[in-house]
C-alpha cells in the first residue's frame, strides 16, 4: 500500500539539507508520495528506511515481462479494481496454444503472427504463442519450440509437466524469455532452478485454493525466483471470477505480496463447448486475468476479444481522440458536401470509413467535442451550433467550397435551427442517424 | 510454515431493488409466470460474500413488423417468423427468452404510419401468444412513443409491462400511463451516472413507486463505446451497494440493438479479410457485448440472435452456480 507524505517524511533524515532539490524533507516526502520524485535524490537516507520505502512503493501487482527477439509483452503493475478508479495499465496479453503433437507448427505460428486488424487507427494483434508438451517427450517439445522460434518472433509460453522438457526447450529458445508454465506442489524445486537459470518468469499452479497458491509462491520466492505468474487452479466461469476477484483485492487492498502477481487463465479448459471459450475470455479480460491462453483461434473471435481488451484498457480519463479539423475524403471538389461529426475517434473512424468506402467525395468537418461521441457530446453541451460554427471558421472550409451545404448527424437533428442561425448563408441538412447509412444518403444526395 | 489467507469480503450497506415483471391472473394480469430481477447485495456473481437471488434475465426482441434495417444474418436466424409478431413471440419463447421485448416501429409493414389501433392489436396478439412478461418499446420518437405507448398501457392494463422508451423528453407521459394502468417504465439516459440517477428521481417524484422503475443506462456496442456503458454501470452498481437509494434500480440494457447496428455485425462484404467469417463475427459481437455488460451488473439484457442468446444463457447458468 502506498505511503502518505507524512509516513514517508518520518523515514527521511529530516535535516532539510536541500540536496535533493527541494526546500525541505517534508516537501520532498510529498513529491515522493505523488510519485514526482525519486528516492535516489536523497544522499542521506538510511539503508533501513530505503528498504522500507522501496517495499512500500513496489506495485501491488508485479510487472512481468516476456520477450522474444526484442518483442516484449508486459502484464501487471495494476493498481485498481475498477477501471473508472484510474485505469487498467497493461492490456492483458492474449496467447494462442499450440501443441508439440500438432502438424505443421511453423505454418500455424505464421498464421497467428500474421493476424492483425486495424481498429480506430490502432493495430491489434495477438501477443504470443503458448507451446504445450502434449507428447510428453522432451525432444519433441524442443523440436516444436525450434520450429515456432524459426517461424516467428512472437513472445512464448512453454507448457509442460516434466522439468527435463523445460531444459530441452530452453536450449532451443534462442535468447527468448518465455513464461514457464507451471510449477506445482510436486515439481516446484526443479522448476525454480530452471527459472533461475534461464531468468524466465515462472507460473505457479495452485489446487483451487488461495492457500495452496500463496504457499507455493512463498516457497518459490524463498528459492530466489521473483517473477511469478499465478494460476489459481480453477477453470470455470464462477470459480475463476471468484478467485481472480479475491486475488486482485488481496494484492491491491491488502498489499498481500504473495499473491501480487498477474493471473494466467485458460478459458478453453473451463467450458463445455469451444464456442463458449470467447465468453469466458470476456469475463477474464474485465475481471483480472494477466495472461489469457486461448485454445481456439479464428479471426472473428480474435477480433472481438482484442477490441474488447482495447476498450476495457482505454484510460477513462483520456478518450481516444482525433484532431479536430477538416478532413478530405476521396478528393472532394468545391461542390462536395460538408459532413459534420465529433472528434471521438470511434465516431470519426465510423464516419470516415463509410464515406471512404462509398467512394464518394466529401469534406468531413470534425468539431472539437472534447473526444466525445455525437450523442454524448450533445447531451454534455460539447457539440452544439457554436462548436460547429467555430469549426467552420477555424478550418476556413468556406474558401474551399462553392456550395455551402452542411450535413448534420441525424441524432442531433434538433440542432438544425441553431446551426442555421449560427451559419447564415449555409444550407443545413439532416443526415442519417447511423454512420452505416451514410453511403446510401450520399448516393441519393451527392 | 503454512501461509494463511483471509478471503477478502466486502460488506455493502445497500442492495439492488428486486423488481417483478409481469402479472399472473391472481395478480391482475394474464401472464403464465412472472420474472424477478435484481435483489443482489454484492457485485455480479460474488456469491462468496453476498446474495444474488435472481439470475440476470434475457429478453428477446421481436418487432411488430419485419424489421427493415436488420442484418441478413439476423433475419436468416428467425426466417419467416419475423413477418408475424405472434409466431415470432412463440419462437422467441422457444429460443429461451425469459421476457419478450416488443418493439413498435414508426411505420407499419405497408408503409403507413403506425398508430394506436395497430399498437393495441399487436400487443393484444402477443400477450395471447406468449405467457412470458412483456416489455413494449415505441420507435424512440418521443411524440409517437407517447401516442403508441399510452394506448398500449391501457390495452394491457394490469399486466406489469415495462413501457418505454421513457426518456428525459417524454417521461411524464410514459410514467403517467404506467401509473394509471399498473405498469413499469425503463428510465433511459445516455451513459451518465448522474443523469441516470436524476431521471429515476424525476419519475419517482411523479408518484411511480421505485419498484416499478427499471434503470436503462444505455451502452455502446463492442468497439463503439462499450467501455463507457461498462463503467457507468459499474459505478451505478457500486453506488447502489453503498446505499444510494436512487441508483438501486435493476439495470436493463440493449446489447442486441447496439451490437447489430455496427458495421462488424451488419456488413459482410468489402470489409477487411482479417475480420473473419461474417456470421461468426456478428454473433460474437452481440455475445461479447451482452456478456461484458452482465459481468458489470446488467440485470436484464435485450438480445436478438438465438445463438448469442444460447451462449449468454450458458454463461449465466454457470455463474449462478447451477
Amino acid at each position: 500500500m502506498a505511503l502518505t507524505g507524512l509516513q514517508i517524511y518520518k523515514l527521511l533524515p529530516q535535516t532539510n539539507c536541500k540536496e535533493c532539490g527541494f526546500p525541505t524533507c517534508l516537501a520532498f516526502a510529498m513529491k515522493l508520495a505523488a510519485k514526482q520524485a525519486e528516492l535516489a535524490a536523497c544522499p542521506y537516507v538510511s539503508e533501513a528506511s530505503k528498504q522500507q520505502l522501496e517495499a512500500a512503493s513496489a506495485p501491488p501487482v508485479r510487472l512481468i515481462t516476456l520477450s522474444t527477439d526484442g518483442r516484449k509483452v508486459e502484464s501487471g503493475n495494476e493498481i485498481v479494481l475498477f477501471r473508472h478508479e484510474k485505469t487498467f495499465y497493461h492490456p492483458v496479453p492474449i496467447f494462442v496454444r499450440v501443441k508439440d503433437t500438432d502438424a505443421d507448427l511453423a505454418a500455424k505460428a505464421k498464421e497467428l503472427d500474421a493476424f492483425a486488424v486495424d481498429y480506430v487507427g490502432i493495430k491489434l494483434h495477438l501477443d504470443g504463442i503458448a507451446i504445450e508438451n502434449a507428447s510428453g517427450d522432451p525432444a519433441q517439445f524442443a523440436a516444436a519450440v525450434e520450429a515456432v522460434r524459426g517461424a516467428v518472433g512472437m513472445p512464448l509460453i512453454f507448457i509442460a509437466k516434466d522439468p527435463a522438457a523445460f531444459e530441452a526447450a530452453m536450449a532451443k529458445a534462442n535468447g527468448a524469455i518465455p513464461l514457464l508454465y507451471a510449477a506445482d506442489a510436486s515439481n516446484w524445486q526443479a522448476m525454480a532452478d530452471i527459472a533461475k537459470k534461464s531468468k524466465a518468469p515462472l507460473a505457479v499452479k495452485g489446487d483451487g485454493t488461495l492457500e495452496s497458491l500463496a504457499n507455493l509462491a512463498e516457497q518459490i520466492k524463498a528459492a530466489g525466483v521473483e517473477d511469478l505468474v499465478l494460476d489459481p487452479g480453477a477453470r470455470g466461469f464462477l470459480d475463476t471470477l471468484t478467485l481472480a476477484t479475491q486475488i486482485r483485492r488481496l494484492a491491491i487492498k491488502k498489499n498481500f505480496r504473495l499473491l501480487g502477481y498477474p493471473i494466467i487463465t485458460f478459458p478453453g479448459e473451463g467450458v463445455a463447448s469451444s464456442d463458449e471459450e470467447p465468453v469466458l475470455a470476456v469475463q477474464q479480460i474485465g475481471k483480472y486475468a494477466g495472461f489469457i491462453v486461448l485454445d481456439h483461434f479464428t479471426p472473428a473471435r480474435a477480433y472481438a476479444l482484442l477490441v474488447l481488451r482495447q476498450n476495457i484498457y482505454t484510460d477513462p480519463q483520456k478518450p481516444i481522440q482525433v484532431k479536430p479539423g477538416l478532413y478530405e475524403i476521396n478528393s472532394p471538389k468545391p461542390e462536395s458536401p460538408v459532413l459534420v461529426t465529433t472528434n471521438f475517434s470511434i465516431t470519426y473512424f465510423a464516419v470516415s470509413n463509410e464515406v471512404e468506402g462509398a467512394g464518394l467525395p466529401a469534406w468531413l468537418l470534425v468539431a472539437d467535442a472534447e473526444g466525445m461521441s455525437v450523442l454524448t457530446a450533445w447531451a454534455a453541451g460539447k457539440f452544439d451550433a457554436d462548436r460547429i460554427a467555430k469549426g467552420v471558421k477555424t478550418t476556413s472550409v468556406e474558401s474551399k467550397i462553392s456550395r455551402k451545404r452542411l450535413v448534420l448527424p441525424g441524432v442531433v437533428a434538433v440542432l438544425m435551427g441553431e446551426v442555421e442561425e449560427a451559419l447564415p448563408g449555409w444550407q443545413i441538412e439532416v443526415g442519417p442517424r447511423e454512420a452505416i447509412d451514410i453511403p446510401a444518403f450520399l448516393k441519393l444526395k451527392p | 510454515m503454512a501461509v494463511t489467507v483471509q478471503v477478502p469480503k466486502e460488506k455493502y450497506n445497500g442492495q439492488v431493488r428486486e423488481i417483478v415483471l409481469g402479472a399472473t391472473k391472481e395478480q391482475g394480469g394474464t401472464r403464465a409466470k412472472t420474472v424477478k430481477i435484481g435483489g443482489e447485495s454484492t457485485l455480479p456473481f460474488l456469491h462468496f460474500e453476498g446474495s444474488m437471488p435472481n439470475p440476470p434475465a434475457i429478453a428477446i426482441e421481436i418487432q411488430d413488423r419485419k424489421p427493415s434495417d436488420w442484418s441478413p444474418v439476423l433475419l436468416d436466424a428467425w426466417k419467416e417468423v419475423a413477418d408475424d409478431p405472434v409466431k415470432w413471440a412463440k419462437a422467441a419463447e422457444a429460443a429461451g427468452a425469459d421476457v419478450i421485448l416488443l418493439k413498435l416501429n414508426a411505420t407499419q409493414a405497408d408503409g403507413s404510419p403506425n398508430d394506436a389501433a395497430n399498437a393495441r392489436r399487436v400487443v393484444r396478439q402477443v400477450l395471447q401468444a406468449t405467457g412470458l412478461p412483456l416489455i413494449v418499446f415505441g420507435p424512440g420518437q418521443a411524440e409517437l412513443d407517447n401516442e403508441l405507448i399510452v394506448a398500449v398501457a391501457e390495452e394491457a392494463k394490469g399486466e406489469r409491462l415495462v413501457l418505454g422508451i421513457c426518456e428525459d423528453k417524454n417521461y411524464r407521459t410514459i410514467a403517467a400511463a404506467a401509473m394509471a394502468h399498473g405498469h413499469l417504465v425503463n428510465s433511459r439516459t445516455p451513459m451518465d451516472v448522474n443523469l441516470a440517477k436524476q431521471l429515476v428521481i424525476l419519475i419517482h417524484d411523479m408518484g411511480l413507486p421505485l419498484e416499478r422503475i427499471v434503470m436503462d443506462p444505455t451502452t455502446g456496442a463492442l468497439g463503439y463505446g462499450i467501455e463507457y456503458g461498462y463503467s457507468v454501470m459499474e459505478r451505478l452498481r457500486l453506488a447502489a451497494l453503498q446505499g444510494d437509494t436512487m441508483t438501486q434500480s435493476p439495470m436493463l440494457v440493449t446489447p442486441g440493438e447496439e451490437a447489430w447496428r455496427v458495421k462488424e455485425a451488419k456488413v459482410g462484404t468489402d470489409v477487411p479479410a482479417m475480420w473473419g467469417d461474417w456470421a461468426e463475427r456478428a454473433v460474437y459481437w452481440e455475445t461479447v457485448t451482452a456478456s461484458a455488460l452482465i459481468e458489470t451488473g446488467a440485470n436484464l439484457v435485450v438480445m436478438r440472435h438465438p445463438v448469442a442468446i444460447q451462449r449468454v444463457r450458458e454463461m449465466i447458468t454457470k455463474l449462478m452456480g447451477q
